[in-house]
């Protein structure tokens, strides 16, 4: 275990740096001008030079990659084309509203879908198995931002119960308001990422149901609980950790969107002004630390799964795929 | 065999087992036969023919969809149609089973001692250092060598002979009335099939213990049985002495079956040089 | 009694298995098929008729039904029922031409990717991994932010964010059929690999793979949605659905027709495309178990 875990932490080295070129190069290579964003429409060309040079964006991209890495060693995201603020300082205070957004709704999604997706699967046969797993169709289909809209309507504008969008200016030092405001995007996201998780527990647990080795506990006399408790527990959470990993890591930086409907400063916002005024700094900085987290939840995965299933040993990554 | 009292009557009785699906298709027909204390009874078919559904709702097991109808009494316990809790109760202690493919029928997670210890324990109530060392008992009785290795070993870590005799362990393990081996052979290198089949008759015969051989090999079933009964699509053709049905095969399947035994026989005699 | 092992036939399998019965198979493919045939019907119908031209603002700010708009108007006064159709042609636009990029793309890099060994396999394995992990919208918020909000950046935005699950599929879909032995019976008699691929691999992979690629298609049309609930799909008189909803959100209360519709028909269509998807999983693929693919 501990020399896999070097050889894994090794991976994670490598990859983090292998993204970190890649965005960079791919982020240069898109066509448009950040100075645009910087000077007014007509402005003359000494203007604009002038504004690139502000920038560094008129120095040899092997410069400024160097540039970007020896700012990265250092915990330094870089500069702002846009606003001329640090963008590290940036990336925290939003993290501060993603992070939370995107963990209480996926352990809400979490503790939905587990026992839902079991039962779907244990009592696909009667009507309402059939009708669980109507509503997880449902769900999948159901697009993120038009579930924020109807709860918004429902519950903060009709009822009045909640905000319907906009987080408090004090951020957490308002722990209650704070709370309040991010109920109802944790409840839009846990349900469409639920709908999809119980598809997944629900398949898992129709391999465990159907499997050999289940029968083989209860011909010997395990009763259903038991011989489910025993096996099929443990066989069944191995496919849906690696689908866990992966949902958290695109819930992270797919918060953009819901960030939308309720007008929350989280990442996904901060990313998409970002990419729409060119600003590289910014849009490096938040997919450089979105990558980590990739990453980071990728490894976690692997290694749960490892513990779990020793068919896994002497594989470097992946699951049960 | 275990000493209890002994209900009046054969140790399994099925009358009139019939299994369907919910489309209404007839997989086993109106099927007859007995197994008597230390009876030893071969149940021999073609794939398809329902012997492995047959040996599922013996023990209430069959697959989702279908249906068994009739009457399976198992140690004076009528099966068809019992509580999952009766049932329950009935696995393992008046019947066990091996199946077919010991890979898949091992939990692929789990250790072999701990797969072991939960029927032993469950038949025995044995707990903690001597629930272990009944563990590695079971494993030298199997002929297993290194049975401490295997306990510690995943199925995956070890060869499919091996994964059979840890199969054979646990069913043992309960100390069943009546052991059903459901092909227990015919994943196995043939190598190993001799073997198998030779650990099998061995153990069986030291218990007494009544046996329900399934399998679409005429000679292996020859080999451990008294008793075969023939089954062609859910039905019985022909049920007998293993002797008598091999020397004079009644139903023309049987005779088929038997030729074709026959003539495999013959063209090995003739290339093997004696 | 030693008579020689004599088979009747091959090994019996362990399971019988039971199969989804038949009736509710096709139940699924039909019921899929239905919702899928009502939307591009209104698409098919959009190309020839409309209602209203897209651009006509005539009818009144938020008009109920009547008057000739047989669902209401817009805020801006455009008819509803016509914005609703053109938008589900921009919806199947969307969701065909993405999962082509994405079969074409995806598939050609699986392909190869699956005939990596050793380290390259590992490192190709986790950098697909590492790219399935950001979403489809974001990655596709990149290409869009780099070209301009048109119709046709988003499809190919999405497109490509999609190749690389398609291509994650097909890595491990290939691998899986060469380790089989014909493929290695194929490879030692001297069959080329352009053929062994044509001959014996894609057949083996194409039922799991069209199922998926229906599955990519709803999340398509999902993403497309998505990206111009941002401001970033087609650009106006065009109505995509997605832009729709966005307009619509500020009077929800007061017009919920508008807000309501768009978001109604995306189910619809999304919904139907993954019935088809099960269905045609069942009907293709009976022997595999429902797999997460």
């Amino acid at each position: 275990m501990g020399r896999y875990l070097l050889r894994r932490l090794a991976f994670l080295l490598v990859s983090l740096a292998l993204a970190s070129v890649v965005l960079f190069v791919l982020l240069r290579l898109l066509p448009g001008d950040p100075a645009n964003a910087l000077t007014s429409v007509g402005a003359s060309p000494e203007q604009i030079a002038a504004a690139r040079h502000s920038i560094g964006s008129d120095r040899p991209l092997p410069e400024q990659f160097t540039h970007w890495l020896g700012q990265l060693t250092s915990g330094d995201l870089g500069t702002s084309f846009v606003s001329s603020l640090p963008v590290g300082p940036e990336v925290t205070a939003r993290l501060n509203v993603t992070v939370p957004l995107t963990l209480a709704a996926f352990v809400l999604a979490v503790l939905v879908a587990v026992p839902v997706g079991f039962v779907a699967a244990y009592k696909r046969r009667t009507w309402y198995g059939a009708v669980l797993s109507g509503i997880s169709q449902l769900g999948i289909a159901v697009p993120v931002f038009w579930l924020g809209m109807i709860l918004i309507a429902v519950f903060a504008l009709n009822a009045g119960w909640l905000p319907s969008g906009g987080f408090p200016q004090d951020g957490w030092d308002a722990p209650a308001e704070a709370v309040r405001s991010l109920v109802l995007p944790v409840v839009t996201i846990a349900l469409v990422m639920g709908a999809s998780l119980i598809r997944y527990v629900r398949s898992a647990t129709l391999d465990v149901l159907g499997s050999d080795y289940l029968r083989t506990a209860r011909a010997l006399g395990a009763s259903f609980p038991r011989a489910m408790w025993r096996h099929g527990l443990r066989n069944a959470s191995v496919p849906v950790i690696s689908i866990l990993g992966i949902e958290l890591a695109s819930t992270l930086l797919g918060a953009v969107v819901v960030e939308s409907v309720y007008a929350l400063p989280g990442l996904g916002s901060l990313l998409a002004t970002g990419i729409a005024q060119h600003d590289y700094p910014v849009v490096q900085g938040v997919l450089f630390v979105s990558t980590l987290a990739v990453l980071l939840i990728g490894f976690a995965a692997d290694l749960v799964q490892r513990i779990i299933d020793p068919r896994l040993r002497g594989r470097l990554s992946g699951g049960a795929r | 065999m275990t000493p209890r009292d002994t209900p009046p009557g054969p140790l399994l009785d099925v009358r009139g087992l019939t299994v369907r699906t919910d489309d209404g298709r007839t997989l086993v027909d109106d099927l007859s036969f007995t197994v008597g204390g230390g009876e030893r009874l071969g149940l021999i078919g073609e794939s398809g023919s329902g012997k492995s559904l047959t040996t599922l709702a013996l023990l209430g097991l069959l697959p989702d969809g279908m249906t068994a109808t009739g009457s399976v009494e198992l140690a004076g316990t009528q099966i068809v149609g019992a509580p999952e809790k009766r049932l329950t109760a009935v696995r393992g202690r008046d019947a066990a089973v091996v199946f077919q493919e010991p890979l898949t029928a091992l939990d692929p997670l789990m250790r072999m001692g701990r797969q072991i210890a939960e029927p032993l324990a469950r038949r025995t109530g044995l707990k903690g250092r001597d629930l272990r060392t009944a563990v590695t008992d079971a494993l030298v009785r199997v002929r297993l060598p290194e049975p401490d290795r295997i306990a510690h070993a995943f199925p995956h870590e070890i060869s499919g002979g091996q994964r059979q005799r840890v199969a054979l362990a646990m069913a043992l393990a309960c100390e069943p009335s009546l052991l059903i081996a459901d092909e227990p052979t015919t994943a196995l290198d043939v190598s190993v099939q001799a073997e198998m089949l030779d650990l099998l008759d061995t153990l069986v015969r030291e218990r007494e213990m009544a046996v329900l051989f399934v399998s679409h090999d005429l000679a292996v079933v020859a080999k451990v049985t008294d008793r075969v009964l023939v089954l062609k699509d859910g039905r019985a053709v022909e049920e007998g002495p293993v002797l008598d049905v091999v020397t004079a095969p009644k139903a023309g399947y049987t005779r088929a079956l038997v030729a074709g035994a026959r003539k495999l026989e013959s063209a090995l005699d003739l290339r093997s040089p004696r | 009694m030693t008579l020689p092992a004599a088979p009747l036939k091959e090994t019996e399998p362990s399971k019988e298995t039971t199969p989804v019965s038949r009736r509710r198979r096709s139940a699924t493919l039909l019921a899929g098929c239905s919702l899928t045939a009502l939307i591009a019907l209104l698409a098919l119908v959009s190309l020839v008729w409309l209602p209203f031209d897209t651009d006509d603002t005539s009818g009144g700010r938020l008009a109920g039904p009547g008057d000739g708009h047989l669902l209401g108007t817009d805020k801006l006064g455009r008819d509803l029922l016509t914005q609703l159709m053109t938008g589900a042609r921009i919806a199947v636009q969307a969701g065909l031409g993405s999962v082509a990029i994405a079969a074409l793309v995806g598939v050609t890099l699986g392909v190869l990717a699956a005939f990596a060994q050793g380290w390259l396999d590992d490192t190709l394995a986790a950098f697909l991994d590492i790219l399935i992990a950001f979403p489809t919208l974001l990655l596709a918020m990149l290409v869009v932010a780099a070209r301009s909000a048109t119709l046709g950046s988003a499809i190919l935005a999405i497109g490509l964010a999609q190749s690389a699950v398609v291509a994650r599929l097909v890595r491990i879909l290939v691998k899986r059929v060469l380790a089989r032995d014909y493929i290695t019976a194929a490879r030692t008699s001297g069959t080329s690999w352009p053929r062994t691929v044509a001959a014996h691999i894609l057949p083996n992979i194409w039922p799991t793979l069209v199922v998926n690629l229906a599955l990519q298609f709803g999340l398509a049309v999902l993403a497309e949605a998505g990206l111009s609930y941002l401001g970033l799909g087609a650009p106006p008189p065009n109505a995509s659905w997605g832009r729709m909803l966005q307009e619509a959100q500020a009077t929800f209360t007061t017009a919920p027709a508008g807000a309501l519709a768009p978001g109604i028909l995306l189910v619809v269509l999304v919904v139907g495309v993954n019935l088809v998807a099960d269905g045609l999983r069942d009907t293709l693929d009976p022997a595999t178990r429902r797999r997460r693919t």
